[in-house]
């Protein structure tokens, strides 16, 4: 039997599980993804149910090549489901793959219509109104996720600003690499660590490109799996970085709005008071992170790992985050 | 050494190709990777006409700024520099520190990604 056949059929199996005998699956076709995450648009023809559904996977034996900070897809739906509750738009976990599936481990998730390519969010004009409403949307939907409690998805890791800083700072000088501006951003980080807040559940990776956006606005936070417990305002200054606002540097947020709706949306539905200059420690924290994260997929080619023109070609955008690390500096110098 | 073609046509050659001729016959992921295919041979150019120029001036830098007498390569003033940063000698309170590190930035982006948004705030400013 092919492999497509096999996991034809195990799909099937599951799906007849979940929605009943007379549910038939038409088609299974992967969207992206990398080697341990895969992403399914599942299309089925049932009698009581959805004509299509998401399938987040990892198969048999991947789950160990996965990036040390991710939780692991069956932890990422567990805190989706949470969120649902609180209120943050998400899609709907419809089943957790159990190891009667036979199908490695993931979930089926109801799938959800929009955008998530940023330069069309920010550039369309059918998402104009979108682009309007968003800051306030996302203040709403963070304060919903930092809400989250925490003792009900036990498997989240704390990790401080401080911490990422080290993990960071620890990456960068073991590799033979002489950056001069990482350094002098690492110190100034060190030396200038904004008292911690309350830790809050944390998405870790929330930013243009894992939101979903449609022509009213939010419709979905996606990509979880960088969850953890830490500081809320990582989350707010990792929308902030340069680097996530694809061109459009003049709006902060994101590169479609000013912080400061945002801030006022997040306070009024429960999250705590924050000012912009607040935000600045962590904007810089998320210059650093990425810059380090872009030689981390550089080294990915030199090693050999992934030889992909991809993978060499991100190595030249580390310096990207290095202007963006000394227009900080020098902002934080006259601050 | 022969150099005609020189390295730069070379190099224009090929990105004439991937542009003209392999770009538009592909799709999916392969036209995307001929699309940074060509990202990187329009980099390899610029930083072809613009290394020497930039390496000359980035040691001038160095060496004032770490009153070098002029015999250390550019590389081990980098470490230095990095040390120097390391050890809390030079801070974000120093103007050379910080022009030199801006001017470096700034050459480089203009190698790397020329279009890129904060290469443009730091020539505003």
């Amino acid at each position: 039997m092919s492999d497509t056949q096999e996991f034809n059929d195990r799909l099937q199996s599951v799906l007849r599980r979940v929605y009943g005998h007379n549910t038939v699956l038409q088609s299974a076709n992967r969207l992206s993804g990398g080697a341990s995450q895969e992403t399914w648009l599942i299309a089925l023809d049932a009698e009581s149910g959805p004509s299509d559904l998401i399938l987040r996977r990892a198969p048999p034996g991947a789950e160990q090549s996965m990036g040390s900070a991710a939780i692991g897809l069956e932890n990422e739906a567990k805190v989706i489901r949470q969120a649902h509750q609180g209120a943050v738009p998400v899609p709907g976990v419809v089943h957790v793959l159990d190891e009667d599936d036979d199908m490695g481990s993931g979930f089926l998730m109801s799938r959800i219509q929009g955008e998530t390519i940023a330069r069309r969010i920010l550039r369309d004009d059918k998402f104009a109104t979108a682009r309007d409403v968003l800051p306030e949307q996302c203040g709403r939907a963070l304060a919903g996720i930092h809400a989250i409690d925490s003792a009900q998805v036990p498997v989240l890791k704390p990790s401080s600003g401080l911490d990422q800083l080290a993990y960071y700072e620890n990456i960068y000088q073991s590799r033979e690499v002489c950056r001069p501006i990482f350094d002098l951003a690492m110190v100034w980080l060190r030396e200038n660590a904004p008292a911690p807040l309350p830790t809050v559940v944390v998405h870790g990776d929330f930013r243009l490109g894992n939101i979903m956006v449609d022509e009213s606005g939010l419709a979905a936070v996606l990509d979880w799996e960088l969850a953890h417990i830490g500081d809320p305002r990582e989350d707010i200054g990792w929308m902030c970085t340069n680097s996530w606002r694809f061109g459009h540097s003049d709006k902060r947020l994101g590169g479609f709005g000013d912080l400061e709706p945002f801030l006022d949306a997040y306070a009024a539905s429960g999250g705590v008071e924050i000012k912009p200059a607040d935000i600045d420690w962590w904007d810089m924290l998320g210059s650093m992170k990425w810059g380090i994260m872009c030689m981390l997929m550089y080294e990915s080619f030199r090693s050999g790992a992934d030889p992909s023109v991809e993978r060499a070609a991100i190595g030249r955008r580390v310096s990207e985050t290095e202007m963006d690390l000394i227009n900080l500096l020098e902002r934080q110098r006259h601050a | 050494m022969h150099n005609q073609p020189s390295v730069t046509e070379l190099v224009q050659s090929v990105k004439n190709f991937v542009d003209q001729t392999a770009m538009p016959e592909l799709t999916g992921r392969a036209a995307f990777h001929a699309r940074v295919a060509s990202n990187v041979l329009a980099t390899i150019l610029r930083d072809l006409e613009s290394r020497d120029s930039n390496d000359a001036a980035e040691l001038g830098r160095l060496q004032a700024l770490l009153s070098d007498n002029g015999t250390s390569s550019i590389e081990k003033l980098n470490r230095d520099l990095r040390d120097a940063i390391r050890a809390g000698d030079l801070t974000i309170e120093s103007d050379q520190l910080l022009d030199h590190l801006k001017k470096t930035a700034i050459a480089q982006l203009k190698v790397d990604q020329p279009g890129y948004s904060g290469l443009a705030d730091a020539l505003k400013e």
